[in-house]
């Protein structure tokens, strides 16, 4: 590992540099490799999202780029600066949201906000933020007794309170309800569109293929996949894809069978339908005769081009992880 | 998103970061690790509650040994006065040390520290803020307890005083240390379990309850080398002996040195 000693002041260049630049990046835990070899470059004013499995290395990599974790070998760069080396001057610069939220058990929860608040020199308003976040009414509510979507808000509220120029988001809509998902998807475009730089880390395809400029798949702690969600969905022709809705629990071993050679039928999630395959008039034709056959109604019948689940489930397998 | 406005005016969160001024975020900090404890029920019971009942209990009911009442032949000490420094140990140990281990075992599992400790609050103001907060529940702690005693006829010696804050401020700091240590480096459930235990241990039989001269011989040199011992026997030497107490201070400070050495080493943000 290359050992830059930097100065705790801010450079020009540091100013400019880019929000992260990470090579060779590798953490182990004993015998686990979690992370192996990353490269990352991610450019200012960019929304970058990190998909990945359970365990695939995504919160250690986070954590590594927060300065809470040492590298084993390789180096980050988070606005220019070492996060261990430099770690007092970059932390007033990031806005951190850590996996399950962080808080006082005890604290209420516009509290909290104002103690965080209080380490910015420019703070946003607490109480505007807590009205935003539909947190108003439990302002006065200790942190344990929050249902765990609010906590997820207050500790996306503490990340962006302080007006960092990057921030850093570990599955930020875990838990919440569809209405505050959306919410939360409003606020991360808004801060993209203001400048803010923003690394964030999910299982919802929907939220990386909406939000993400640039999306980055890992796996077993290795860069699968990077691009923009367009890039990686965008397979030509052959890569045509026949997806459907049914009823749950469908015999895809029997509908299988009854599709042309080399084609195979998935159940990627319960009632959500997937032909391996390129698509052509014969598999549709099998597909629907066979539904017709077995009195089963075929919603949702799609022909196009593999979205970014797809192409995730394609890379990082489809057996559960445990 | 169909809303007609946006809920977000353009240039909200243009990004302007900096660090809060120092002073303000360590008495900020300090202030809510204070009110966190101050408001805390189990807390108050272990702080206030507990000494305040051993206090008034010993003072008032005839169970202290009468042979103990006496600082030196044919010189009486009254009930209130003998047990008075005591409970300031006990109290002392009970928030800094017990208190201070289970809170901060449950702060680690919630998230709390790591939280802290990704903001631009430097690492210095978060020891010091939970030692200013402990001296502040300890000033409380000797105030109410202080304050009742009084009431009860305690007559402490003025000339006792620097001496006893002396040992007050360096038994808070060292007890603290070990509450850090323990509740820093352990599961909440075990720090819990724990930090009761060696509490009611060191109540019993670590010179809070009973005066090393009660104990027999060799346990008795054990106990005056405790932080508990130390600290009592201590308070005891300043409030009804009248002598100093540096020998119980250096003590108290070996303790806190080696707490916090080790602590730094051990402590885990979750």
């Amino acid at each position: 590992m290359t050992v830059v000693s930097e100065s705790p002041q801010r450079t020009d260049s540091e100013a400019t540099a880019p929000a992260l630049d990470i090579t060779g990046l590798t953490k182990r835990f004993g015998a686990t490799t979690a992370v192996d070899g990353i490269d990352l470059h991610m450019p200012r004013g960019q929304l970058l999202a990190l998909l990945g499995p359970n365990g695939a290395g995504k919160t250690t990599t986070v954590e590594l780029c927060e300065g809470f974790l040492r590298p084993d070998a390789g180096s980050v760069r988070v606005l220019g600066l070492d996060p261990i080396a430099a770690g007092s001057a970059l932390r007033p610069l990031i806005g951190v949201m850590p996996q399950g939220g962080g808080a006082y058990p005890g604290i209420g929860c516009a509290e909290m906000l104002r103690l965080v608040a209080s380490c910015a020199a420019n703070p946003l308003d607490a109480d505007w933020l807590l009205d935003v976040l539909g947190l108003s009414s439990c302002g006065r509510t200790p942190f344990k007794r929050l249902s765990g979507g609010q906590q997820q808000r207050l500790s996306l509220a503490c990340a962006i309170i302080t007006r960092p120029e990057l921030v850093f988001l570990d599955e930020p809509t875990a838990g919440m309800d569809p209405q505050a998902r959306r919410l939360v998807w409003e606020l991360l475009g808004a801060l993209r569109a203001d400048g803010v730089s923003v690394l964030l880390t999910t299982h919802l395809m929907e939220e990386a293929e909406t939000l993400a400029d640039h999306v980055v798949i890992i796996d077993h702690g290795r860069i699968v996949a990077s691009g923009s969600p367009a890039a990686l969905t965008d397979g030509g022709a052959e890569n045509t894809q026949v997806r459907f809705r049914a009823r749950a629990g469908l015999d895809t071993g029997l509908l299988t069978a009854a599709l042309p050679e080399g084609y195979a039928v998935h159940e990627t999630s319960p009632g959500s339908y997937h032909v391996d395959g390129t698509a052509d008039p014969q598999v549709i034709s099998a597909v629907t005769a066979w539904c017709a056959q077995q009195g089963v109604l075929a919603e949702q019948l799609h022909v196009g081009k593999r979205d970014l689940e797809d192409v995730f489930l394609e890379l990082t397998g489809r057996e559960l992880r445990t | 998103m169909t809303d007609t406005a946006p809920r977000f005016a353009p240039g909200t969160f243009t990004p302007a970061p900096g660090r809060g001024n120092t002073g303000r975020m360590l008495v900020t900090y300090a202030r809510i690790e204070t009110l966190l404890t101050l408001r805390h029920g189990e807390q108050i019971l272990l702080t206030l509650l507990i000494p305040l009942a051993l206090l008034v209990g010993l003072t008032v009911l005839d169970v202290i040994p009468m042979g103990e009442l006496t600082t030196g032949p044919g010189d009486p000490v009254s009930k209130v006065d003998w047990v008075t420094p005591r409970i300031l140990a006990l109290a002392v140990m009970s928030s800094a040390f017990t208190g201070q281990a289970i809170s901060l075992g449950f702060d680690r599992r919630y998230g709390a520290l790591k939280r802290l400790s990704a903001t631009a609050l430097p690492r210095w103001t978060l020891v010091t803020g939970r030692i200013m907060s402990a001296l502040v529940v300890v000033v409380v702690q000797v105030l109410a307890l202080g304050g009742i005693a009084a009431l009860l006829g305690w007559q402490p010696r003025l000339a006792a005083l620097p001496m006893a804050v002396l040992l007050l401020v360096v038994g808070t700091i060292s007890f603290g240390a070990l509450g850090v240590l323990l509740g820093g480096a352990l599961r909440a459930e075990i720090v819990l379990a724990l930090a009761n235990i060696v509490w009611f241990v060191l109540l019993g039989a670590g010179g809070i309850l009973l005066a090393p001269t009660a104990l027999p011989d060799g346990l008795a040199v054990v106990v005056r080398l405790l932080p508990s011992g130390a600290l009592a026997e201590g308070l005891r030497a300043v409030f009804v002996d009248g002598t100093t107490a540096w020998s119980q201070l250096g003590v108290l400070a070996v303790w806190g040195v080696g707490a916090a050495a080790l602590a730094t080493r051990t402590t885990k943000l979750s």
